[in-house]
Order: structure tokens, then sequence, then C-alpha cells
């Protein structure tokens, strides 16, 4: 500012190149340089938009391919159903994911939860409320024991639960003998077990309870982690532990509250499993550990934790039931469909990571 | 952020992975390789075996796969057993072609080797077989079918719950062998779903359990409502499959039949929820195969197969409430004493 008082005395030396300098006033670059640009930053700003934007694709396209039977409200609702119990272990699953923690152990604990109430109910006699509860007490126990190796022990939640994976794998082998229990002794001694296998009709649609269930929690857990300062705080331990840690969040209380969260929603699952299977089974569910992260993944939760919304897993699974319905509708061989399954998993991480770049 | 993307990546096909039980590998004795701990048919086989060993003093290591499918962990069991110095092996491979080089591996080594439930492929790839014949399995409960619904046969709707997508030779022998029983001719008879007759609505895989029972049955009842017959590769499977005609209000005049003779598979078939099963008879399987076991140790002889057959056959037999003529069959009170699981 000074040079203009001084500007009779004849321009300085550094003053001639002034003209020739970037006057352009500081701005954020510009975000329109391409389509791809721009595309990387809308999903960037909204990441549960890839798996909204893919389910929509999808449906569309499965209704040309496999006829005028997918679009069939009964047909859409029947998705639900057989996605509900995925879908409802991807919400517990998310919930670890988002703390950059992953969590094998979700299918085991549902299912032994589920044997744990048929026994209680069934075999030993007590009145199905008990069970259940015992079910979502124990639930929520399996988490703490994931929380407790994983905080205390600083153990990776990768190895702390493949451990309790086989182990609750075994307990349920030795509660169970490997046997089910059956849907008419269930009718006879414990029909509550049943309940979320109940179900109503809209129009020509059928609605389980055990879907309905399923939206529900992925709506109480949006607002659990979005409108309390829970929420926040497990959003900033998985981004960066450290810095949550140095802004005051206890992180290790924040974790263990987070996976016996998870193993209680395990818990609610495994009473939504006994009415969607009809029986308790403890063979079922083998490889519900990992479908469920399949769910997460492709709804766009990030692996590396902090990022993404709860309900993309629940578009998650409901993309998995509606590629299964659609293919299996069209006469396609089971393999295609473990295919078409696993590229989608894997172009949904390569998708995570091309938004990502953005950030780092 | 890449090492942690491999280690994740590594660390997720690691869980792919399953961990053998190894069971104290002893000095001199008998092995029981099965595809899992899991289903109550492999359960049973265990008891079978391990009574039998106590009683021929015969010392008996167990080890099983941790999922059905688990094949490297079936190899390891091999090789320990061959390591351990046992006699014979009892295994009921999950990968029937892929076991053939570790069993000749042990059989090289001097082990008798009996397949146990699923013949290997080729089956002379073990000493012997004990076996259910699958195919005869399948049959008994096609030809029940048929005769159940007479005339209306001609114009069935067929829904076919196999087991898995990797189809392994138990579940091609079921589904061939129903086929074939019901009428209905075969292609190639190593394949499942290249048949063309338009009684067969469709094939869906069910992993033998209630879940992918119910699964696959509501898929194939949106491909078509009108079915009224349904073939089960097991009783889980069956189960299943019930619920959901129960929840698409469709129970009435659909048969389900299904193999195996499990007690709550019988349990369902006195209930009127499967309307025949074929029972199998594994621990006799594994009881005969101790005793082989224990003789080729003394004697050196091994055991020969059944007459006219390439394996030694532990027999099967249908089970129903409803008996029809030219098929012969056990009533559920029958076959609830000789159930196993």
């Amino acid at each position: 500012m000074t040079d203009q008082t001084a500007a009779p005395r004849g321009r300085q030396d550094f003053e001639n190149t002034l003209d020739e300098s970037d006057k352009a006033v500081a701005a954020f670059e510009s975000h329109d340089r391409n389509v791809f640009d721009r595309a990387q930053h809308f999903l960037h700003g909204n990441p549960t938009m890839v798996p909204v934007i893919v389910l929509i694709v999808s449906i569309i396209v499965f209704g040309f391919v496999a006829g005028a039977n997918f679009y069939s409200a009964f047909n859409l609702s029947l998705i639900m159903q057989q996605v509900s119990i995925i879908g409802i272990l991807a919400a517990a699953q998310s919930l670890v994911i988002l703390t950059a923690g992953i969590d094998l152990s979700v299918g085991a604990i549902m299912v032994l939860m589920s044997v744990i109430m048929g026994n209680l109910a069934v075999s030993i006699g007590l009145p199905a409320p008990v069970a259940i509860l015992a079910g979502f007490a124990g639930g929520a126990l399996a988490g703490g024991i994931n929380g407790l190796f994983v905080t205390r022990f600083k153990l990776p939640p990768f190895i702390v639960t493949l451990g309790t994976w086989n182990i609750f794998f075994a307990l349920t082998l030795w509660l169970s003998g490997a046997q089910s229990i059956r849907s008419q002794d269930l009718d006879a001694n414990a029909p509550l077990l049943k309940f979320f296998g109940n179900s109503f009709g809209i129009g020509g649609a059928q609605f389980t309870y055990g879907s309905i269930l399923m939206v529900l929690i992925f709506a109480g857990l949006w607002y659990m982690l979005n409108r309390t300062a829970w929420g926040r705080h497990v959003y900033a331990v998985g981004d960066d532990k450290e810095a949550a840690e140095l802004s005051g969040i206890q992180t290790n209380r924040t974790l263990l509250s987070v996976y016996m969260l998870a193993g209680l929603v395990c818990g609610l699952a495994a009473w939504a499993s006994i009415g969607r299977v009809g029986s308790v089974s403890p063979q079922s569910f083998q490889e519900a550990n990992l479908q469920s992260i399949t769910a997460v993944v492709i709804g766009g939760i990030s692996l590396f934790g902090g990022r993404g919304s709860i309900i993309g897993p629940l578009i998650g699974a409901l993309i998995v039931g509606v590629f299964n319905s659609g293919l299996r509708l069209a006469g396609v061989d089971v393999l295609w469909q473990l295919f078409a399954i696993g590229w989608l998993t894997i172009i949904a991480v390569a998708i995570d990571q091309w938004i990502r770049k953005l950030s780092s | 952020m890449t090492k942690t993307a491999l280690l994740t990546g590594s660390a997720i096909a690691a869980a792919f992975l399953s961990f053998a039980a190894p069971a104290n590998a002893q000095s001199v004795g008998a092995c029981l390789i099965t595809k899992t701990d899991i289903n109550p048919f492999f359960v049973k086989m265990k008891e079978g075996a391990t009574a039998k060993a106590q009683e021929l003093g015969v010392e008996l290591s167990t080890y099983a796969g941790k999922i059905d499918g688990d094949h490297e962990t079936q190899v390891q069991a091999v090789e320990t057993c061959i390591a351990s110095g046992a006699k014979g092996i009892l295994i009921t491979a999950s990968d029937t072609k892929a076991i053939v080089p570790v069993v000749q591996k042990a059989r090289d080594a001097g082990v008798l080797v009996i397949a146990l439930d699923t013949p290997l492929e080729p089956i002379d790839a073990a000493d012997a077989t004990f076996a259910t014949d699958n195919f005869k399995a399948g049959e008994l409960v096609g030809q029940w079918a048929a005769a159940t619904l007479g005339d209306k046969a001609a114009d069935a709707k067929i829904a076919m719950l196999d087991l898995s997508a990797s189809s392994p030779s138990v579940d091609v022998l079921r589904n061939q062998g129903f086929l074939k029983g019901f009428g209905i001719e075969l292609a190639d008879e190593n394949r499942i779903g290249d048949e063309d007759d338009p009684r067969i609505v469709g094939h869906d895989v069910t992993s033998g359990n209630e879940e992918g029972g119910r699964k696959a049955m509501e898929n194939l009842l949106q491909r078509d409502p009108s079915i009224n017959v349904v073939y089960t590769i097991n009783e889980p499977a069956a189960a299943g499959a019930y619920e959901t005609l129960r929840s698409f209000g469709k129970t009435d005049g659909v048969l389900i039949v299904s193999i195996d003779g499990g007690c709550p598979g019988v349990q369902n078939v006195k209930e009127g929820i499967i309307g025949a099963t074929s029972q199998q008879y594994p621990l006799m399987m594994a009881s005969l195969g101790i005793e082989a076991i224990a003789k080729f140790a003394e004697t050196g002889e091994k055991p020969e197969p059944t007459e006219g057959k390439d394996f030694y056959d532990t027999g099967v037999t249908l089970i129903t409430d409803q008996p029809v003529e030219g098929v012969e069959s056990i009533d559920s009170a029958e076959g609830l004493d000789k159930c196993w699981g």
C-alpha cells in the first residue's frame, strides 16, 4: 500500500514485475474439470449414493432380464425377507467397521445365541421371554469379550474375532450337538421364538416382522450415530484414534461400547433368525460372517474406518438380495451368482478407494 | 494405507482357511476323518467308530474339516495319520478327486484307506468304500413320489433342492437317482440340471440346512407357484422348504421327499411334513470300517465290495407312512428305532 504514496518517486525495480504476477483471489481448486472429477466430488460428499445408484440400476436391469415376476410386490418384499438376517448382522458389522475394526464373529454370535434361546426355552423349559433376554445378554457379553480383548489387551480386532468365531462356533456345537430344534417343537413349547417369522400383507407384498425389525435397527443406529455424542465419538475413533483420544474422547470406552452393542444386535438377529428359518438350526448361516462384511463393503462403508453412512449396508444387503433373486429368476446357475457378487465387492472397494483419493 | 489394505485383504483371505482340530497323534491305531463336526450324520459316525474302537482296543484319532468342502484340513489330517503310523484311515472326503494323491501316499505307506459314505473318484483310489447307495436312495423316493401321484405324475411340477454349487458326487447321485426313480429321462448321469423335461421347474442349492432350504424353495416357487413335488438333498433342507410352503399357504397337495433318515427327519415323516425319506446308516459304516481296519492289522486282509457293486453297500431303506405298491418301505415308528442323530 505504501508504494502508492511513493508513486511520485517513480516505480521501484520489484514493482516492474508486479503486473506479470497472478492477480486472482485465493480460492479452492475448481471442481468441475471434467465429468469424472465432478462425480468423484459428488460421491465424496455423498458416499451412500454409490450403493443407492447400483440398487436402482440393478432393479431396473433385472426387471428386464428376469421377467415380470421380478417386479411383483411379492417378490420385492420376499427379497427383503431373504436379506433381513444378513442385513441385521451387517448393521452390527458396520458399527465395528466404522471404528476401523472388523468383526468376524457376528454370525457365530448369532447362531450361538439362537441355540441358547432354543435350548433354554424348549429343552430346559424356561419361559420364552426369559430365554430371549438371556440370548440378548449373551450377545452383549460375547461382543463385550471381543471388545475387551481389543481395548484391554490391544489385540487386532481381526485376530480377536477370528479366535472368538471359532470359540463361539465350538460352543454352538457343544450346546446343540449339531442338532436342529424342529419348527413343530418350537410351535408347541415357545412360539414366541418364532415371532419375527410372522408377517402381514399390504397389497401383494408380504412383510415379515423380521424385515421390519431390520429397518428399525438401521433407523435406530442411524439416529445414534448421527444425532448423539456417542455417534460422533464412534466416527472420530474410527477416523483417527489418537486424534480422538487427544480431543478428550475415552476411546477405549467407546470401542468397548461399540463391540457390546454389535453383540446385542447379533442377539436380536438370533431371535429374528429363528423366525426366518422356522427352526433353531446350528448348521445355518455358516457364511454369515463374510456375507455381512460383503453387505457393508458394497454399502460403501470404508474398511479403514470413520467413513460411510449406516444406511449404506442396508442398501448393500438389498443389492446382494436383488442380484441373487434376479439371477435365480432368470435361471442363472448358482456359481454365476457367486461370480457376480464377488465382482460387486471388489468394485465397491475400488470405488471407495477412488473417492478417498480426494481426502488424502 | 497400502499396507493396511494389503493386510486387510490377506486377512480376509485367511478367514476362508479353516483351522484343523488336531487330535492327539497316537502311535498305532486308526483315524477317522469326516467332512465336518457339525452334521449329526458325522457326529453319529464318530460315535459308531469310537464305540467299536473301544470294543476292539483300537486307538482312534478323529479329525474333521471345519465346513463342508474344507479340503485342506483333510489333507493335513491324512498326512498326520501317516506320520502317526496308523494302520488304517476312514475318510469321508470333502473333495473326492483332490484327496486322491494324498490317499495314494497313505496306501504306499501301507495304510488301509476306506472311504466312508462318499466314494472317491475314481472309486478304486481307496482300498474299499463303505457307503450308502446314494443313487438308489434317490431312486427310492423318486419311485415313491411317482407312485403316490399315480396318473398325475405325468404333469407334475418338480422342485429340486440340491446341496451346493460344487455338486459333490453325493449331490449328483441323489439328484439323478430321484429323477430316474420318478421316471424322467436322464441326460448326462454325472451332471445336475441338464435334463430338459418340462416337469422340472428348476434346481437350487440349500447347503443342506434349514435356511438354505427355505430360501431355495422361495426362489423356485417364485419361478413357478404350481410346484407339487419337492425333492430335497437332506431333511434339514426339507424342513426349510416346508417352512416356505407354510408361509406361502401351499402345504396342501405338495409332496416333499428327502434322504438321510436322521431322527428329526423321521419325526417329520411321522407328522406328515415329509412324505418319504430314504434312511442310511452312518453308525454301521463307521463300525464296519473299524472292524475292517482291525482285521487288516491282524491278517493283512482287505475288505471286499458287495457283489455286483464297486463298494460295500451299507444299505438304504425307504421310510413312509403312506406305503405304495412296488416300493418296499418301513413305517416311521420302525424308522425312529433305527434313526441316527
